[in-house]
């Protein structure tokens, strides 16, 4: 309890102190879109690693909730960060309907409807120009110069995403939720509404994706369908950061967020420069790969197979004394 | 009424091509209960090697039939045997860790393309790849015909197949109930491999075929892996009559979508039929909601 | 008035008739048995009663109430719970955790929920197993957890789907002990059984079937003698 409440502590502190700290807007720009990842993550895996509705189409909330605030500006004039709240809340529109197609299907299926209603998203993004201005984009003048008011909204999100998922699971709703994963059949003849609490772990989890999405259209100050639709790089990249951190963890999507965009970059700049520049181009074969090896070696993700790891790495080093 | 004419030929052809990349794929679904969401870069594969054979040996195309389908079989049964058969034992919370196997596998396949071929696009040109052929106003384009023709003789011997022989019989016979086929003596997990190779087979001969008349890059994978799940869930999962009836349906629907809708949309076509069958036909999918 | 009515039930699958104009009552209080050979149909009934299936005809009356075309969660809240031939224990939950999650059907706060299941552990003999894993159960307790589960539900009525299948015979005592401290609650029971042991000691009423229609009803001695059910059913053994 004691070590508990001083670990805690200590990690507060890193948080609040990360950015005073550490001056060069390069590490704190990853850190940034790390803690960005962590909330997209989390969300993905309150409704796959809980609930058991594994989702291959987070990038349609990403989405929306960045072109939500992408819109205030261009054609209301105001300000992008009205759409932080708003964009959560389009995104949970968008996600009942989501939620009414892609439920009436189960297991994979349901996993692929929801890959399908992403890229029906993007297309429609790309091709409804009076709306989204398409292929073109949508660019913005960032509100701060500074990256710390940036590093800190997305920290009190990532937060505050991490502590209601972590409520949610350990009240009826969490309990519900976890039925539905075991078994749909037996939760319905326990009284549990499956379609509506599948609904409400949609919801929820859309909710927040597009909080991130907004926030990552405030941040970048430019978005296009590519990027922020993209099936690759967000709806692959939640399922990613939630498996490799260890799903129906609450920490795991976290540790998995900062692992992969630190996978990533590391590809990306080859290495920090000390590999040969090819190496660049290899990132994406990197992420294929690390899928395959954590599906076949670490299914429960580097959280939820911590003891496996640990028993292995301690037996290493008994060989090796 | 020439144009509509037109558009629903078109369509008809390219349906062909569509039909067999559907049948690959409800094959593999059928027997492993799994999505395939390499199927799409497992055709990429194939047309690489079509393109290699062309650009570099001078091969045509179509024999290279001859070389793309027997590796592609190799391919798809190294997958299944050392990749998703393995994947039975782990114990995971995610039920969907084969499917998200393929796409890893995908993705793999995807950037090894590019690393070695790059993003450029590629073609192989023939000297038939534009010909056509008039029967009144309606034309017919050659290698579309062409690959019609190969897309009616590879699905006819896989019927063939699946009805005359002893091997064909057991993969149906897995497909329809896995356990009591394994109690029947049948090695299921060397029926999942010849499976998930000819699957890949399949789908690697409607890569050939595409090459004359598409233009190649690694990530089209992608964008076919999609056609086949949408094709797969229209006909009905599971269903090789349903595959060959979905293909058609969404080369049809694609090709009048890009005629009177607009060329943007075209991709988008089958996913709204898609979703338009998952709303208001419910029923036809009935078998979907209870796996 | 009775508990359960079931009124001409049939069910038919592409054709196939499983439940053929089947009619009988649970009143309350009472533990009713539903025998018959393999495949006579008496899970398909379950099925319907539960609406897992849509029923093709006739009609379900639970407390005056036609469950016809009710959504299964609906019909658990109005009072009928029910255990699984093949068990289906929430694997990766504790046995605690399972139980708990099912006594949110009445209950909204946690703690009540947890000091619930804790109660019906115990009455299940299950209090010693609480923090383990379900799928670590072996099958007895698993059968024991499926009674909890129901139970935590709050049901007037329980259906029991071959609860005593795969039993020891120290178990099968368990379980029939179990089923009469459950009727003593007041709670009435419909059970699904094949062994005849079991159902001849619990059963106020026995109903039989066979090829999905009825084939007798009555007292456990009655319909036991009958010689219809001796044949269809007993028969196998004795022939």
């Amino acid at each position: 309890m004691q070590k508990k409440t001083i670990f805690w502590g200590v990690l507060a502190v890193v948080a609040l102190a990360f950015p005073l700290v550490i001056r060069s807007p390069y590490y704190q720009h990853l850190v940034i879109i790390s803690l960005m990842w962590v909330i997209i993550g989390s969300s993905w895996n309150l409704l796959a690693g809980y609930t058991g509705q594994v989702s291959f189409g987070h990038a349609i909330f990403f989405g929306v909730g960045a072109y939500t605030a992408g819109l205030f500006p261009i054609h209301l004039g105001l300000s992008a960060w009205w759409g932080m709240l708003t964009g959560g809340i389009v995104s949970m529109l968008v996600a009942l309907f989501v939620g009414w197609v892609c439920f009436r299907l189960r297991g994979p299926y349901f996993a692929l409807a929801t890959l399908a209603g992403g890229e029906i998203v993007r297309l429609i993004a790309t091709n409804w120009e009076s709306l989204t201005e398409g292929m073109v984009g949508i660019l913005i003048i960032q509100t701060f110069k500074s990256k710390l008011p940036y590093y800190y909204i997305v920290l009190v999100l990532a937060v505050a995403c991490i502590l209601v998922i972590e409520r949610i699971m350990k009240s009826k709703w969490g309990y519900y939720f976890v039925s539905i994963r075991e078994d749909q059949d037996a939760a319905e003849s326990m009284g549990i509404n499956t379609t509506l609490y599948k609904n409400i772990s949609l919801l929820v989890s859309a909710f927040f994706t597009g909080m991130a999405g907004a926030f990552y259209m405030n941040y970048m100050a430019f978005i296009d369908p590519e990027v922020v639709f993209s099936l690759h790089f967000i709806s692959i990249m939640a399922i990613l950061v939630g498996i490799v951190g260890g799903v129906a963890t609450i920490w795991g999507p976290a540790v998995g967020a900062f692992i992969m965009v630190g996978l990533q970059e590391t590809f990306r700049s080859s290495f920090f420069g000390l590999a040969p520049k090819w190496i660049s181009q290899a990132h994406a074969l990197a992420f294929g790969l690390l899928v395959i090896f954590v599906i076949m070696y670490l299914p429960n993700g580097i959280v939820g197979d911590w003891a496996t790891i640990k028993r292995l790495v301690f037996r290493t080093r008994r060989t090796a004394g | 009424m020439d144009v509509f004419i037109q558009t629903i030929v078109s369509g008809i052809l390219i349906g062909g091509i569509y039909s067999m990349i559907g049948i690959g794929m409800t094959l593999i679904m059928g027997v492993m209960g799994i999505i395939n969401l390499a199927h799409g870069q497992l055709m990429m594969v194939a047309m690489y090697i079509t393109f290699v054979m062309a650009h570099f040996f001078h091969v045509d195309p179509y024999l290279s039939l001859l070389v793309a389908m027997p590796a592609l079989f190799l391919l798809g049964a190294f997958i299944q045997k050392t990749l998703l058969n393995p994947l039975i034992k782990v114990e995971s919370i995610l039920p969907e860790n084969q499917v998200l196997m393929t796409v890893g596998i995908g993705m793999v396949l995807t950037e090894i393309a590019r690393f070695i071929f790059s993003s450029d696009y590629k073609t192989v040109k023939t000297s038939y790849s534009s010909s056509a052929i008039f029967i009144g106003k309606i034309s017919f384009n050659v290698p579309m015909c062409i690959a019609f023709g190969f897309a009616l003789f590879f699905t006819a011997l896989l019927f063939w197949f699946l009805l005359k022989t002893d091997l064909g019989r057991s993969i149906r016979a897995t497909a329809q109930d896995s356990e009591a086929a394994t109690l029947m003596g049948i090695n299921s997990s060397r029926i999942t491999v010849i499976t998930f190779g000819i699957g890949s087979a399949l789908v690697a001969a409607a890569g050939v075929l595409l090459m004359p008349i598409f233009y190649l890059f690694p990530d089209i994978g992608g964008a076919f892996t999609l056609k086949a799940f949408v094709i797969t869930i229209l006909g009905g999962l599971g269903s090789t009559v349903g595959a060959i009836v979905g293909g058609i349906v969404l080369g049809v629907a694609e090709s009048l979508g890009a005629t009177y809708i607009g060329m943007g949309y075209k991709e988008m076509v089958g996913f709204v039929i898609f979703v338009l069958v998952l709303i208001f036909l419910p029923g036809g999918l009935k078998r979907l909601t209870k796996i | 008035m009775a508990l359960l009515e079931i009124k001409n039930l049939t069910k038919s699958f592409r054709g196939l008739t499983a439940v053929n104009n089947v009619s009988f009552e649970v009143h309350e209080g009472e533990i009713v048995s539903l025998i018959g050979p393999n495949g006579a149909g008496k899970t398909t009934i379950f099925n319907c009663i539960n609406q897992f299936f849509p029923i093709s005809g006739g009609d379900i009356i639970f407390r005056g109430k036609s469950l016809k075309g009710m959504k299964t969660h609906k019909i658990c809240r109005l009072g009928i719970g029910r255990t699984f031939q093949v068990v289906k224990p929430l694997k990766r939950m504790t046995v605690l955790d399972n139980v708990t999650a099912s006594s949110f059907c009445r209950i909204n706060s946690i703690q009540d929920a947890r000091r619930k299941a804790l109660e019906i552990l115990e009455f299940c003999h299950l209090l010693d197993e609480k923090d383990k894993l379900a799928r670590s159960l072996p099958i007895g307790g698993r059968k024991r957890l499926e009674i909890a589960r129901a139970l935590a539900t709050d049901p007037k009525l329980l259906l029991l789907d071959e609860t005593a299948a795969g039993l020891n015979p120290s178990e099968l005592d368990e379980a029939i002990d179990l089923i009469r401290r459950i009727r003593e609650t007041g709670i009435s029971i419909l059970v699904v059984e094949h062994i005849m042991k079991v159902v001849m000691t619990i059963s106020d009423r026995i109903h039989a079937i066979n090829f999905g229609q009825t084939i007798a009803e009555g007292a456990p001695e009655e319909v036991a003698n009958n010689k219809a059910v001796i044949e269809a059913y007993l028969g196998e053994k004795h022939a």
